[in-house]
């Protein structure tokens, strides 16, 4: 017992390690949740509405798609098909998590697919190739804890935004947390030729198809990247194999 | 004004699409076994979209109608160029975030 709970004390837990690692994105979520309160106020939904909206999608960008498109009095069906376009690449993150966390308890992974979001998956990944060697539990740990600290103050920013009608001065330039934060967390990850193939071919693409609408050409961006990166991947090892 | 029951469904359809969307390989594919191919290019999804999604709003930000912003690419880069070289992510964040007020302030005064 004594010996388990000095290395508790010295090692610092897999949650509490997501959860620090999840904080920063509080500049992320608290504008971002504020501004759509505000906005989905102004569209005449009242607060429950707005809470019940955030927290059953639980996709911001989406969210301002179908809100948006809502005002302009879009067809129901068109909405809902341009809000999911917009919010595709989720799908993709899914994927990407099924090789590290496939292995968990099916109630798990139920719980786990409504919080894959960008910053759950950002530092998800960003730890689970950093620190291979970590069990499945440990890695659902960890997950859980990066939302931790963003979840609740999406929900609570959601209403606040729409009850005080305040949103965050645009002077403080919180627009660029979200850049700021991925960039920080990407970098480390371009461990490889192959990794900066991918994101370069990825930024390249994702600035010429900016005015897709519906973000259907970050799906584009994404999917050349990562084409990219398996292709340059296969003719490295082709390379290594025959150089050895 | 939006109809109430519009809204309704759109709250629930979206409610309803956005999860299938997360739950399909998750919850479906589970630990069963993916196609080296498969595998290949999920390795590079984090690289390619994550850069992808930032990109336009590093290039052309919102908060400036679009306009390109010193402050705004000179932190993008110093991000990066910190994340590069000290592998650490906050070290990253605080070095943008202090480029990015730094030259907002100055440009300001």
């Amino acid at each position: 017992m004594r010996s388990t709970t000095a290395k508790t004390h010295r090692r610092v837990t897999p949650y509490w390690k997501g959860f620090a690692d999840g904080a920063p994105f509080i500049l992320v979520i608290v504008p971002f949740a504020m501004l759509f309160g505000v906005l989905a106020t102004e569209a005449g939904l009242n607060v429950f509405e707005t809470l019940t909206f955030s927290a059953v999608v639980f996709a911001g960008a989406a969210q301002f798609t179908a809100l948006q498109l809502m005002q302009e009095e879009a067809p129901t069906l068109v909405v809902l098909i341009s809000a999911l376009a917009v919010n595709l690449r989720v799908a993709m993150y899914s994927a990407s998590l099924t090789p590290w966390i496939g292995a968990a308890p099916f109630w798990q992974r139920a719980i786990a697919a409504y919080f894959t979001v960008d910053q759950s998956y950002a530092c998800s990944v960003a730890q689970f190739e950093k620190e291979p060697q970590m069990t499945v539990p440990q890695r659902m740990a960890y997950f859980a804890g990066v939302l931790s600290p963003i979840v609740p103050l999406w929900y609570v920013s959601s209403v606040v935004g729409a009850l005080m009608g305040t949103q965050i001065p645009p002077g403080w330039a919180l627009d660029f947390a979200l850049p700021i934060t991925f960039l920080a967390l990407v970098a480390p990850m371009l461990r490889t030729a192959a990794h900066v193939v991918a994101a370069l071919v990825a930024i390249v693409t994702s600035l010429l198809t900016a005015a897709i609408p519906y973000s259907l050409g970050l799906i584009i961006a994404g999917t050349f990247g990562m084409m990219a990166g398996a292709q340059a991947e296969l003719w490295l090892d082709r390379r290594r194999l025959r150089d050895d | 004004m939006i109809e109430p029951l519009t809204l309704w469904i759109v709250i629930v359809g979206l409610g309803v699409g956005s999860y299938a969307l997360r739950f399909t390989f998750l919850g479906l594919v589970g630990d069963r076994p993916m196609p080296g191919w498969l595998l290949r290019h999920l390795r590079y999804t984090a690289v390619a979209m994550l850069p992808a999604l930032v990109a336009p709003q590093v290039v052309w930000p919102a908060a400036t109608d679009g306009a390109p912003d010193l402050p705004r690419m000179s932190a993008a880069a110093v991000t990066l160029a910190v994340g590069l070289i000290t592998k650490n992510t906050l070290a990253a964040i605080f070095a943008g975030a202090a480029t990015l007020f730094g030259l907002l302030w100055l440009t300001a005064v």
